[in-house]
């Protein structure tokens, strides 16, 4: 046996590695789970040419004037199967020739209809012959870092990190208290600090393995944008593998059954998932409570991902988040040493 | 990691008695021992002592403070009260080379699942300073046509044996085996004595808890019989069972439907006998009066009378039986175990609870 091999170091992580690869849920929930979600998002908020809006007018002349604007399609129909046709959706807008002008008849909380509004209206003003006072020219912008995979894929990330961190650590040490093995193991020579950082170790080439993987795919596939140093994305990784790590150990702590901790990390992950900015900008919660969204450990870690690769932010320029992970890294891990259980 | 202050020569295949100086101390000394937990005082001041080489067992019911016991000596389980020193040293001061030093099966320990038998014994082995080979402690264990499988596949007494190979990869010099084969069916634990034996006869010091007194009697050079976290008695099996019992124990029933007598005045009155379980007309005193009869008992209409002088003992039983115009249902006599000793003891079978 060669030295590594027989240190108990390396035979501790590499157990653990082991335990998670031949766990085929821990595959799916790691690695294939991010991915389903990452295409699943990125085909339901992919970028379409502007949409062309459905419209229905009353008389030949307004659906002349209508149609000249390349953003509408417009239809001929008479009042009361305008009316329907809004009810079913298949128009968002009708204009009807009224007496002395045009009404448009639209659902004014529809965003699509309230554009088909100002779009129809600009069409039909300028058929009657409206001259515009000031000559105006459009430039169209669609850059890639702009569009929601982009702002998605950093929120997944860091969702992953937390989920497989937590999971990992907490599912497996409660585990192995209920069934005895951690007894077991510190009835024998083990250092114990060894025991933790085998799994710290562990998950840390878990963590470059799915890292990569998932930001490789969001690059080949979605051409996500990376703006800052990717060693700087690489050590954000770890750190936010870290703290959740330490959160995962503090909640695995001293739960003695797998319901008790389940119900923990739900508790724990839970606000996360929806007050972090996974899906959508953290900034849509009220001010009220955005001091306590910005130190949610997922608000600082997506924050500090998104910074780094949407903008090119330098770490250097993250030292709030930078400083709350850090700060989420160390208590808890503090804690979860004072207090943990080994049986 | 590794401190290397550890003295220990690096002897590779026997567990040494020759690493301390010969009788160099007990391999085990227990003083005063007590240990109380919140409803139930477990161990209640309790002194041993074991030598090196020798197999020794702790013997007794469930809760009877065994795998308490057993525990603080293993370094697991603080006590409250009392001193336990291993092979020289105590867990305040020599905890970590004592560690590397004694091997531990726990009761009920599950290896993960999904780790193969050599996986498991390869962690394990890392643990250890020094200690004997993967392979080595696969083959001593038996379990080398299991050496790939995983854990969660293994049957009760192959878990067994993978749990005792990982008490024995770093080559202890004090073995502690807690009820190794509580749950195991008669061939698994059959197995599983002959591997004790071979570890005995290594010259390795044993120490295990079990509740079935055959275990005791065929493996352990001395016992000490627990009950309520007090040792009751301590002995090889053989003085336990002479001094404290006849050689001999005949067991039999009358099978003739009696009407309800009075309760004769057995020496221990067993619990049975006193609500109203069918009395029997048997006139015990008459019995005890037959030379070599030297105490009874009745448990579940079953008499039980410990004699002396078999051969010429049971003759006079019958005669006097027949004389009582009794018929008997079941007669049978075997040597006395450990289990009547604890039986004569406390009044109760060890496997009462």
């Amino acid at each position: 046996m060669s030295k590594l091999e027989t240190s108990s170091l390396y035979q501790l992580t590499s157990t653990r590695l082991k335990l998670t690869l031949r766990e085929p849920e821990a595959i799916f929930w790691i690695f294939i789970f991010p991915i389903l979600l990452a295409i699943g998002l990125g085909i339901a908020f992919r970028n379409r040419p502007a949409d062309v809006l459905p419209v229905g007018a009353t008389t030949e002349q307004l659906t002349h004037a209508l149609a000249a604007d390349k953003g509408l399609k417009a239809t001929e129909m008479d009042e009361s199967a305008g009316v329907h046709a809004l009810a079913l959706g298949t128009i968002v807008l009708l204009a009807e020739q009224g007496g002395d002008g045009v009404v448009y008849r639209y659902d004014n909380t529809n965003p699509d209809a309230r554009t088909a509004r100002m779009i129809a209206d600009d069409a039909i003003q300028k058929a009657a012959g409206r001259k515009d006072e000031v000559m105006v020219a459009s430039e169209f912008v669609h850059e890639t870092g702009s569009r929601y995979i982009d702002f998605v894929v950093p929120g997944l990330l860091g969702m992953n990190l937390m989920g497989s961190a937590m999971w990992g650590l907490g599912f497996s040490i409660v585990d192995g208290r209920q069934k005895k093995l951690l007894k077991r193991m510190v009835a024998s020579p083990m250092p114990r600090w060894q025991y933790l950082a085998g799994y710290l170790l562990s998950r840390l080439v878990m963590l470059a393995i799915e890292v990569i993987f998932f930001l490789g795919f969001a690059k080949l596939v979605f051409g996500v944008p990376f703006r800052g140093p990717l060693w700087e994305l690489a050590l954000l990784c770890v750190l936010v593998s870290l703290v959740f790590s330490a959160l995962g150990l503090l909640v695995a702590s001293r739960a003695k059954t797998m319901e008790a901790v389940s119900g923990l990390m739900n508790l724990v992950m839970f606000p996360m998932w929806i007050l972090s900015g996974v899906f959508f900008s953290a900034s849509r919660f009220p001010a009220v409570v955005q001091p306590l969204v910005r130190a949610l450990p997922l608000t600082a870690a997506i924050d500090a991902i998104r910074g780094n690769m949407l903008q090119g932010v330098q770490l250097g320029h993250l030292t709030a988040q930078v400083g709350i992970l850090l700060a989420w890294f160390a208590v808890p891990f503090a804690v979860s040493l004072k207090i943990f259980r080994w049986r | 990691m590794k401190s290397q202050t550890d003295p220990l020569p690096a002897n590779p295949l026997q567990a040494e008695n020759s690493n301390a100086p010969a009788g160099a101390g007990a391999a085990l000394r227990i003083r005063g021992l007590k240990k109380a937990f919140t409803d139930v005082q477990a161990v209640d001041g309790i002194d041993l002592e074991v030598a090196r080489g020798e197999c020794f067992g702790l013997l007794g019911p469930n809760g009877a403070g065994k795998t308490t016991t057993i525990e603080i000596c293993e370094g697991l389980t603080p006590a409250d009260e009392g001193t336990v020193e291993l092979l020289g040293l105590n867990w305040i001061s020599g905890a970590d080379e004592l560690r590397q030093r004694i091997g531990i099966q726990l009761q009920e320990t599950q290896f993960p699942d999904k780790l193969t038998v050599e996986e498991a014994l390869r962690l394990f082995r890392s643990f250890y300073r020094r200690g004997i080979t993967v392979d080595e402690s696969i083959k001593i264990a038996q379990l080398e046509e299991k050496r790939r499988s995983r854990a969660g596949g293994l049957s009760g007494g192959q878990k067994q044996r993978l749990a005792m190979a990982t008490a024995l990869v770093g080559d202890p010099e004090l073995l502690f085996l807690d009820e190794p084969t509580t749950g195991l069916d008669p061939q698994a634990r059959r197995h599983l004595w002959d591997l004790v034996e071979e570890l005995k006869l290594a010259g390795r010091t044993i120490i295990l808890t079990t509740h079935y007194m055959e275990e005791a009697e065929r493996l352990c050079d001395r016992v000490a019989i627990m009950d309520h976290g007090k040792v009751i008695a301590i002995g090889t099996p053989k003085e336990l069972i002479a001094t404290v019992c006849s050689e001999d124990i005949v067991e039999f029933a009358v099978g003739t439907p009696v009407p309800k007598g009075k309760e004769p005045g057995a020496p221990l009155p067993p619990k049975q006998s006193l609500d109203g379980a069918p009395e029997v007309l048997v006139d015990v005193e008459m019995l005890k009066k037959i030379p070599g009869v030297q105490s009874h008992r009745v448990d579940e209409s079953v008499h039980q009378l410990s004699v002396s002088e078999l051969h010429t003992t049971v003759p006079r039983i019958f005669a006097a039986l027949e004389d009582q115009g009794l018929h008997l249902s079941e007669f049978r006599t075997h040597s006395a175990t450990l289990e009547d000793v604890f039986v004569r003891l406390t009044g109760r079978n060890l496997r009462d609870e």
